[in-house]
């Protein structure tokens, strides 16, 4: 059963139909540099469709109040819409309970949460297992609790191909294991790691496993129930919905014994100045003023996507990958990073005889819209000997003939540079 | 695809003599008596910078090299700025290192820079005047600023610099 399916039944699933789609994005009718926009940058961060739009919008215009705290309407209002989208997520990562569901402001700060409150456990000696092909923001909370506690990071390599494999994974696990850390997909390359046979040699070495999910939220079905993950991070603005919002899943038991991350209004259940005590799950990791407004618009960017039938969008971002690998390769120069045999839609290249930034500001002038630089993984630029890539990745609205425009545009780059 | 507006600004960044410099960089390497050495950082996109120099006993920078990791606008910088630069006090590299900031940034004319460093100096900015071609594209100014941050953090002794600060 795919995470989409929870919520929404095949039978009644949208038809995918990429024009209908690109009409749902108001961002793609824009001209840049007079030239159409032809927006491959999906990776860093997702164009929104006009409904969540509207739903961000119409809370500031029509039904914005603080949440959990007036007791008027507007305010029981909102509250409610804010928690029906904690069940949306609830319900598209098939968790078990809503109170497994925190807000956060993006999945950084869901996976420092963990770090802070989760690695309070840990102490000298303790291990915890990520892979060279990180982003930074599952590099460093680690890095940061090492120098605090004293626990060792290890790193499972990363192949030629762009991958990493189990048994790499598994010659690193040993009792000392306390955590692994994984990304679902690789947000350089593409790359996507078998979650659940992961998590399985960490539950079976006796360590918990986190999983950042800032891209395997857009292009794979996520159900934490069937992967069994422990921990599963990931950002609202990556799956079409707006920025300053995230999520930290967490099973129930574990974040029961875990201690609040900050201190504010919202997570106690009373003060006085000699002791607090704190709120119930999810409350008691929602310090302060939640992102209420991000929140409610994510919960409609999951309706938005949920609408779909997975397996469509699946299949046209497939095509696009299929026909970017081939279109690219084609290019004479261009070496491809990131080969693995299961990638989402992200091609990483260089170009010989001309730097990705160089690359980069050339296609911004044909509209064309790409990522050049380290892509928040320089271990993994290192461990391929290149200081940057050029990153072109799709999203549902991307089209076979913006692979064309690229492919063009990369000549144009090198009439101009080589 | 047909040249326009857009071409024309790629046109003026990428000169021949910025590709030229781009592709065969002059001095590069390090120079190995040297008195100072400092490497420049851009963090928001890994590309990095080392300058060394000796200086003679008059502040005479009579020696630069460069080794980089970078495009084709900061390598052609810093190969442009180390033959500037060769030969004349840190006071004078001072002050071409400001006319290369207004050429990348400010909207000041030639002649207002010629007049602001006058005519020996001036001389020395010429090959370096190509990397106006920035102003259209703010996001590239750093490329073409952070050798020239690294070569001043050398002469003022301080052993790394960054566009971020």
């Amino acid at each position: 059963m795919t995470a989409l399916a929870h919520v929404s039944p095949e039978s009644k699933a949208r038809k995918f139909d990429i024009a209908s789609v690109r009409a749902d994005f108001p961002i793609l009718r824009r001209l840049v540099h007079e030239k159409p926009l032809t927006y491959l940058d999906t990776a860093a961060s997702a164009q929104k469709p006009q409904s969540v739009i509207d739903v961000i919008k119409n809370q500031y215009e029509n039904e914005y109040a603080n949440v959990h705290r007036g007791a008027y309407w507007l305010s029981e209002t909102l509250t409610t819409k804010y928690e029906d989208a904690r069940e949306s997520v609830r319900a598209f990562l098939n968790a078990k309970s809503d109170k497994e569901i925190i807000f956060t402001k993006g999945a950084t700060e869901s996976i420092n949460l963990v770090a802070s409150s989760f690695g309070r456990s840990l102490k000298v000696g303790d291990e915890i297992v990520i892979t060279g092909l990180e982003h930074h923001s599952n590099i460093v909370p680690w890095q940061m609790l090492r120098n605090q506690c004293g626990v060792e990071l290890k790193v499972a390599p990363v192949t030629d191909d762009g991958d990493v494999t189990l048994d790499s994974i598994s010659k690193l696990l040993s009792p000392k294991t306390k955590l692994v850390a994984v990304a679902h997909v690789s947000n350089a390359l593409g790359t996507v790691l078998p979650i659940k046979d992961i998590a399985k040699l960490a539950h079976d070495a006796g360590a918990r496993i986190l999983i950042d999910g800032c891209q395997g939220i857009v292009h794979e079905d996520v159900d934490v129930q069937d992967m069994d993950c422990d921990f599963y991070a990931f950002s609202g603005h990556k799956i079409y919905g707006p920025n300053g919002i995230g999520v930290l899943y967490g099973k129930e038991d574990i974040l029961e014994e875990m201690p609040p991350y900050q201190g504010g209004g919202e997570m106690i259940s009373t003060v006085t100045f000699d002791h607090s005590e704190w709120a119930e799950l999810p409350a008691k990791f929602e310090a302060g003023t939640p992102p209420i407004v991000p929140a409610v618009g994510l919960g409609e960017a999951i309706r938005y996507v949920s609408a779909f039938d997975a397996a469509s969008v699946s299949a046209h971002e497939k095509a696009l990958l299929a026909y970017g690998t081939e279109q690219l390769q084609a290019v004479e120069g261009v070496t491809l990073i990131g080969t693995a045999e299961r990638k989402t839609a992200v091609l990483s290249f260089v170009l010989e005889g001309a730097h990705p930034h160089d690359l980069a500001t050339i296609l911004d002038r044909c509209g064309v819209c790409v990522r050049a630089g380290h892509h928040c993984a320089q271990p993994l630029m290192d461990r391929f000997g290149v200081s940057a890539t050029v990153r072109a990745s799709f999203g549902l609205y991307n089209t076979q003939d913006e692979v064309d425009v690229l492919i063009e545009a990369l000549g144009r780059a090198r009439e101009i540079l080589c | 695809m047909q040249p326009d507006g857009q071409d024309q600004d790629l046109l003026s960044l990428y000169q021949s003599i910025i590709l030229d410099h781009g592709k065969s960089p002059r001095n590069t390497g390090r120079v190995e008596r040297h008195d100072c050495s400092s490497e420049g950082r851009n963090p928001l996109c890994g590309d990095r910078v080392t300058v060394t120099a000796a200086l003679d006993e008059s502040d005479i920078l009579t020696d630069l090299k460069f080794d980089a990791k970078g495009c084709a606008i900061s390598i052609a910088s810093a190969s442009m700025m180390t033959e500037a630069a060769k030969g004349l006090t840190t006071d004078e590299v001072q002050r071409i290192s400001d006319a290369v900031r207004i050429l990348c940034i400010e909207k000041f004319s030639g002649e207002d820079i010629n007049g602001f460093l006058g005519e020996t100096l001036s001389a020395r900015l010429e090959s370096l005047r190509a990397l106006s071609g920035v102003r259209q594209f703010p996001t590239r100014a750093k490329c073409a600023l952070l050798p020239w941050q690294t070569l001043m953090a050398c002469i003022q002794g301080n052993s790394t610099a960054s566009t971020e600060r």
